[in-house]
C-alpha cells in the first residue's frame, strides 16, 4: 500500500535497527508520548530488537486512557437518560468507570452509537429533533479540531439537541508534568506525530530548552518510530538538546492554521483531571462561554459526580512511565482487558492492553515459520 | 521478562457482564465463555464437546455430520450477497470442516413485521441458488412473524446434515507439532464489505463479500488423500480466534507469519483507516487447514488448482512451544503474541 509499505520495510528497518546498536553507549530512557506509538512498537515487536540499553517508557498520550474516571461516570450517567442518544469513538465504550461500561448502559437500553466523526453526531442530531445526541469529545489537539468543527457546525445549523461531554487533553503540559515529577526518569521525547500535525512544532522549543531534554517529533510506522528514536539516542550520545522534526511528511512548524484557529474559537485552557496521574493545570480545553449551551455537563445536571480510583491499580505509574505494564502486582491476574482496572488496559492503545496483547509472551527463540 | 503463561486470563466466568452485552456475539473470548460456561453445563454431551464447527455423531451405522448456525447480518443486502447466501454457505461451511459431504439443510425465518415481501422474495431466490450451487436440498422450514421493531428485517436460521466418509478424522483438537497452517485466500473481505456498507464508506473501487460454499475445496483435498488433521472456516473473530481455538483444543503453539497473509489492498487500506487488523475480520467463504508438514505443498498446489482457492497461501505452523498461544512474525521481524479478542473489535479513536 503506498505511503504504508516504504514506511514498514524490513530491509530499512534492520539498517536502522542496526544503527540505534552502533551509536548505542549507554543506557538511555527515552517516551513515547502517544498511545499510537506504543501500539506500533509492541504490535511490531520493536522493543525486542532494540538494543538492551535503550528502555521505552511508554508514555501518557492515550486519550481513552487518561480521561478520568469521573468523566466517564458523568458520560455513563447522561447515556442512561432515556432522551439521549450517546455517540462516542469505539474504543471509549469499554473503558469501565466505576461500576459499569458503555457497553452495559447500552445492554440495559441506552442509545449508544459507535460514530467515526463528530460531525456523524451532529447529523444525527439535525435528522433526529426528538433526541438529545450527545457526543462523547475527549482526545488530544489530533481530535480535538474536529470537535471544535461539530460546535460550529451545530451552532450553524441552529440545533438545540446537540450537546458535547468535553474532556480534551494536551500535550505539553503533560511532558512539562513528567519532567517536573520528582522521580521522573525519562530523557528524551519521542513527541506524538499527529498532534505536532495539528499544533505544529513551535510550542515544543520552550520544553527543550526549560528541560534540557531532547524532543523528536515522530510518527507512526515502523521506520518512523525507529528514525525518531535513532535521532534521540544521538542527541542523547551527543549530549545535546533539541527540537528535531522526524515525520516532517505530515508535521510543518507552525502546524495546521486552520485548525488552530477553530480550536482557538471554541476552546479555553483549563485544568484537567488525568486519570491515574491527577491533576495537572492548564492541560486542557472546555468550551468558551460563547459555546458553553452546547456543554454536556451543564445540559444533564452531572456536574455533583465525583469519583475516586481503584487502590489496585497502577497504570498513573505506568502512564508517568515509573513502571512497565508488567510490573503492576494487578497485571494479568486481577487486570485484564475482559475484566480491566485502568484505562490503560481497555484502550488498544492503552500500554497494559498492548503488553497484554502483544508483548506478554516472548518466545525463547526467534519464529522461524514455514513457506 | 520472565512471566508464567498461568493464569492470564480471567478465570472467573461471565464475571464481569450480568446480562448479555453484544460482544457476546462476536466470537471472541466472551463468546467462548459463554459456551463454555453456560452452555456446555446445560446441555454437556460427548458429541458437543468436540466443539466443532459441526458436531460428528453416528447414527445407523453412517456417520452424519450436524451443524446450525443463526444469521444476522445488517443490511440483509450487501455488495457480493445477501443474508440468503450466508445462511446456506455458512452451514454447508460448517458441516464441510468436518470433512463431510453437506446433503440437506433446514431454515426457519424470524419475519418483522412490515418486511417487503419482494425482499423476502429475493432472499429465498438466493438461497435456493446457493443450495443448487451447494448441492444441498432445503428439506423443511419454519417461519415465525415479530411486531415491528422486534427484528432486524429477517433473521435466518439454518441447520444442515452430511455425511463423513469413512476413516476421516478431521477435528480442532488434532493439530500436531510440524503441521503447517494454510489458508485458502484473501482474508478480511466479507468483514470490510459489510462495513463498507453500514458505515458508508467508501473506497473507491466497491468490494464484495467473499461468500461462499466450500465443501468442494475440502472434498478434493480428502480424494487426494491429504493429510488434514484440523479444518475451519474463519468466520466471526477471523483467522486469529480461529487459530486460537485450534492452539487451545490442541494444545499446541502456533506461529504465524504476518508477511504471508494474504491481505488484499482494500481490505488493508479500510483496516488502516479504521484501526482494526485484518486477521480479527470475519471472512465468508475461506478456510484454514492444518495439514500434515509433508502434504502441506500438495495440498497448497490442489487448493490453487481451484477458483475458491487460487490465492491460497502458507501462513504458519504447529510448534510444541508455548502451548494454547499464537505468536505471530512482525512484517519487521520481531514476534507479538495475536491473542482472541475480548468481544467485538472497536474502532480506534485516533
Amino acid at each position: 500500500m503506498k505511503y504504508l509499505d516504504e514506511y514498514r520495510d524490513p530491509e530499512l528497518a534492520a539498517r536502522l535497527f542496526d544503527e540505534i546498536r552502533r551509536i548505542t553507549t549507554r543506557p538511555w530512557a527515552i517516551m513515547e508520548v502517544c498511545g499510537g506509538q506504543t501500539h506500533s512498537i509492541i504490535r511490531n515487536g520493536i522493543d525486542q530488537l532494540l538494543p538492551a540499553e535503550i528502555e521505552l517508557i511508554h508514555g501518557p498520550g492515550c486519550p481513552v486512557c487518561v480521561t478520568p474516571l469521573e468523566v466517564i461516570d458523568k458520560a455513563l450517567a447522561i447515556a442512561a437518560r432515556p432522551e439521549v442518544t450517546f455517540c462516542s469513538f469505539g474504543d471509549m465504550l469499554r473503558v469501565p468507570g466505576s461500576s459499569q461500561d458503555l457497553f452495559r448502559v447500552k445492554s440495559l437500553g441506552g442509545d449508544v452509537r459507535v460514530v467515526y466523526s463528530p460531525l456523524d453526531a451532529v447529523k444525527l442530531a439535525q435528522q433526529r429533533p426528538d433526541r438529545e445526541v450527545v457526543f462523547f469529545g475527549i482526545g488530544f489537539e489530533t481530535t480535538a479540531p474536529a470537535n471544535a468543527m461539530a460546535i460550529v457546525q451545530a451552532e450553524r445549523l441552529g440545533l438545540t439537541n446537540f450537546s458535547m461531554l468535553v474532556s480534551h487533553v494536551l500535550v505539553p503540559p503533560a511532558i512539562s508534568a513528567i519532567m517536573e515529577a520528582p522521580r521522573n526518569r525519562v530523557q528524551a521525547f519521542l513527541a506524538a506525530g499527529h498532534v505536532c500535525s495539528v499544533m505544529g512544532t513551535w510550542q515544543y522549543g520552550p520544553l527543550v530548552e526549560r528541560y534540557q531534554v531532547p524532543i523528536v517529533v515522530t510518527g507512526f510506522e515502523p521506520l518512523d518510530v525507529l528514525e525518531g528514536i535513532r535521532r534521540a539516542v544521538t542527541q542523547l550520545e551527543a549530549g545535546r538538546a533539541e527540537l528535531e522534526n522526524a515525520y516532517a511528511r505530515a508535521v510543518r512548524p507552525a502546524g495546521n492554521q486552520p485548525a488552530q484557529a477553530v480550536l482557538d474559537q471554541v476552546f479555553e485552557l483549563t485544568d484537567r483531571g488525568w486519570r491515574g496521574i491527577g491533576s495537572i493545570p492548564q492541560s486542557g480545553w472546555r468550551l468558551r462561554e460563547r459555546y458553553r449551551r452546547f456543554d454536556a455537563e451543564a445540559r444533564f445536571d452531572v456536574g455533583h459526580i465525583h469519583t475516586a480510583e481503584s487502590p489496585l491499580c497502577h497504570s498513573g505509574e505506568v502512564l508517568q512511565g515509573l513502571i512497565k505494564p508488567n510490573q503492576c502486582p494487578a497485571f494479568g491476574t486481577q487486570c485484564t482487558p475482559r475484566n480491566p482496572l485502568g484505562a490503560t488496559m481497555v484502550s488498544s492503545e492503552g500500554a497494559c492492553a498492548a503488553y497484554f496483547q502483544y508483548g506478554r509472551f516472548i518466545p525463547s527463540e526467534r519464529v522461524e515459520v514455514a513457506g | 521478562m520472565s512471566i508464567s503463561l498461568e493464569g492470564w486470563t480471567c478465570p472467573a466466568p461471565l464475571r464481569d457482564y450480568p446480562a448479555i452485552v453484544m460482544g457476546h456475539g462476536g466470537g471472541g473470548k466472551l463468546s467462548a465463555d459463554l459456551v463454555r460456561h453456560l452452555f456446555l453445563p446445560a446441555f454437556r454431551n460427548a458429541a458437543l464437546e468436540q466443539l466443532g464447527d459441526a458436531a460428528v455423531v453416528e447414527a445407523g451405522g453412517a456417520r452424519l455430520a450436524l451443524s446450525t448456525d443463526a444469521f444476522v447480518v445488517r443490511p440483509l443486502f450487501f455488495p457480493g450477497g445477501n443474508i440468503g447466501d450466508l445462511a446456506v454457505n455458512g452451514t454447508v461451511n460448517d458441516l464441510a470442516m468436518s470433512g463431510a459431504r453437506p446433503l440437506y439443510l433446514t431454515a426457519s425465518f424470524i419475519v418483522e413485521e412490515g418486511m417487503p415481501l419482494d425482499q423476502l422474495g429475493a432472499i429465498a431466490t438466493t438461497m435456493g441458488a446457493a443450495a443448487q450451487r451447494a448441492g444441498v436440498a432445503l428439506v423443511t422450514g419454519d417461519t415465525k412473524v415479530v411486531d415491528r421493531g422486534h427484528g432486524d428485517g429477517v433473521f435466518i436460521s439454518t441447520t444442515g446434515v452430511g455425511l463423513v466418509p469413512s476413516g476421516v478424522q478431521i477435528g480442532p483438537e488434532r493439530a500436531r507439532p510440524g503441521d503447517v497452517v494454510i489458508v485458502s485466500g484473501e482474508i478480511g473481505v466479507h468483514g470490510v464489505a459489510i462495513l463498507s456498507v453500514r458505515e458508508g464508506l467508501e473506497f473507491g473501487a466497491p468490494i464484495e463479500s467473499d461468500t461462499a460454499p466450500l465443501h468442494e475445496l475440502v472434498a478434493v483435498l480428502l480424494e487426494h488423500g491429504c493429510a488434514i488433521h484440523a479444518l475451519r472456516d474463519p468466520t466471526r473473530g477471523g483467522v486469529a480466534s480461529t487459530l486460537n481455538e485450534i492452539a487451545a483444543a490442541s494444545q499446541v503453539g502456533i506461529r504465524l507469519d504476518e508477511r504471508a497473509l494474504p491481505v488484499p489492498a482494500l481490505v488493508r487500506a479500510a483496516c488502516e483507516i479504521l484501526g482494526m487488523d485484518p486477521i480479527y475480520v470475519a471472512n465468508e467463504g475461506k478456510l484454514v487447514a492444518i495439514v500434515a508438514r509433508e502434504d502441506a505443498e500438495r495440498t497448497l498446489e490442489l487448493l490453487r488448482a481451484q477458483p475458491l482457492g487460487a490465492r491460497a497461501a502458507i501462513i504458519g505452523d504447529i510448534t510444541a512451544e508455548h502451548p494454547g498461544v499464537v505468536v505471530a512474525r512482525t512484517g519487521i521481524g520481531g514476534t507479538r503474541v495475536v491473542d482472541m479478542q475480548v468481544g467485538e473489535q472497536l474502532p480506534r479513536i485516533c
